[in-house]
């Protein structure tokens, strides 16, 4: 008797915990809790004319891995650009200080996301760098606008551009 | 004549959703006094919950296989097909899950509930019980509703990492969608508080309303074979459709 009622208290035991661990496998790998990072990151900084769509804790991949995400946007005050604080996880601290970050949209309507791309020098991002080379996002109103006054692409230095790269190096190729 | 016999129908039928409510009150009257049976109502668990295990992951399986089958052909058409996952999870979390589930389980424990008390009406052994002054709502009843609203969400979550993993196993290994778009995707749309914990919230109701329906068909079933038959079949039935209507209501409240 008390050997039966056993079995079922166990079984009804293994049933809940069973029932949590999916639950618990539910919430932590299928929803937006499975982004938050789990140890270390060190932030760098990056100043971009444009944003564009870009969110808070939106993703940053390098090679279309993910590697971290965005801390923080702010407007400089002085400059008048945005200023985006990028969480890198610890275990990606090889990344060169000469690397370019750029805003990329998935797909042709998805989510905004900054894509880096590495560069050569030898020396490494520090908490606190600043990423030289940035490139807006690019707006697709603008494109559009672009083509239908100008019959065309606009002529290079043609038109001041809002969305175009910063004026401190060379644009990182677009994919 | 036609209009009188019309209206005794609906009279009929209010008297059943005053006595169904009535029911409810007396069977939340009777859950502190169930509680010195916990057992009983862990051995309810066990039975329609644990004991449904093998279907509802069969299930869960399969129609999380035919969402990725489906949904990664459509979603291809607009270029989209990555955002199958996604489609997926929020599919299942906020209505498949849930819904799925209830109505497996009105047909698995659901029945097996109404049959069982009726039997013990049929049987007389309610009005023993009473004789002895065993109060059945406690004894039988309550234990039974108990158990739905604890197993039912419980069983949704097996049930949707059941179909995640069938429309991972269809989409990334059978289709060759990417396993990392797969599940960033899917970790970028599918919110835990509004997607995943609605549909549990859900299921407890659900839960709830199976096991009202079934112990009160077996109540107050006639106390025959065929009487216990009907109430059985009356148990799919009324369950089925409260389950899609509250479905609708709750999510139109919970959104």
């Amino acid at each position: 008797m008390t050997q039966a009622r056993h079995s079922f208290q166990i079984g009804t035991g293994l049933f809940i915990l069973l029932g949590f661990s999916a639950l618990a496998y539910l919430a932590t790998q299928t929803t937006s809790v499975a982004n938050y990072q789990q140890g270390d990151t060190y932030a760098i900084k990056a100043r971009f004319t444009n944003i564009g769509q870009l969110k808070v804790r939106a993703p940053v991949k390098m090679a279309g891995v993910r590697i971290g995400s965005v801390q923080s946007i702010e407007l400089d005050p002085t400059t008048l650009d945005a200023v985006v604080m990028i969480g890198i996880d610890s275990r990606y601290e090889e990344i060169p200080d000469d690397s370019a970050a750029a805003i990329f949209t998935s797909g042709l309507l998805g989510d905004q996301y900054v894509g880096i791309q590495p560069g050569g020098s030898p020396v490494m991002f520090e908490a606190g760098d600043e990423v030289v080379l940035t490139q807006s996002s690019m707006q697709l109103e603008d494109l559009i606008g672009k083509f239908l006054v100008s019959g065309g692409p606009a002529k290079p230095g043609s038109e001041p551009d809002p969305s175009a790269q910063d004026a401190s190096g060379p644009a990182p190729e677009q994919p | 004549m036609k209009t009188s016999r019309r209206l005794s129908i609906a009279a009929d039928a209010l008297a059943q959703i005053g006595a169904v409510g009535l029911f409810f009150f007396s069977i939340l009257a009777a859950i502190p006094k169930s509680l010195r049976h916990l057992l009983e109502t862990v051995r309810q668990i066990w039975f329609v919950g644990a004991m449904s295990l093998v279907i509802i992951m069969t299930c869960g399986l399969f129609v999380g296989a035919v969402l990725g089958l489906q949904l990664y052909d459509v979603l291809s058409r607009f270029g989209s097909a990555a955002m199958s996952g996604t489609v997926v999870a929020l599919a299942l979390f906020r209505e498949l899950g849930p819904v799925v589930t209830a109505l497996l389980f009105a047909g698995r424990a659901g029945t097996s509930i109404t049959a069982e008390i009726g039997l013990m009406r049929a049987t007389d052994q309610l009005a023993a019980m009473e004789m002895m002054a065993v109060d059945p709502l406690a004894y039988v009843v309550a234990p039974r509703f108990l158990a739905g609203i604890v197993a039912m969400p419980l069983l949704v979550c097996v049930f949707n990492a059941m179909a995640i993993l069938g429309a991972h196993v269809v989409c990334v290994s059978w289709l060759g969608l990417d396993n990392g778009t797969f599940w960033g995707n899917m970790t970028a749309t599918v919110d835990v508080w509004t997607d995943l914990v609605n549909g549990i919230w859900k299921s407890a109701a659900f839960g709830g309303v199976i096991a009202l329906i079934a112990t009160f068909q077996g109540y107050t079933t006639a106390p025959t074979s065929e009487g216990v038959a009907y109430a059985t079949t009356r148990t799919v039935v009324s369950s089925s459709i409260v389950v899609l209507a509250l479905d609708f209501v709750m999510t139109a409240f919970l959104m």
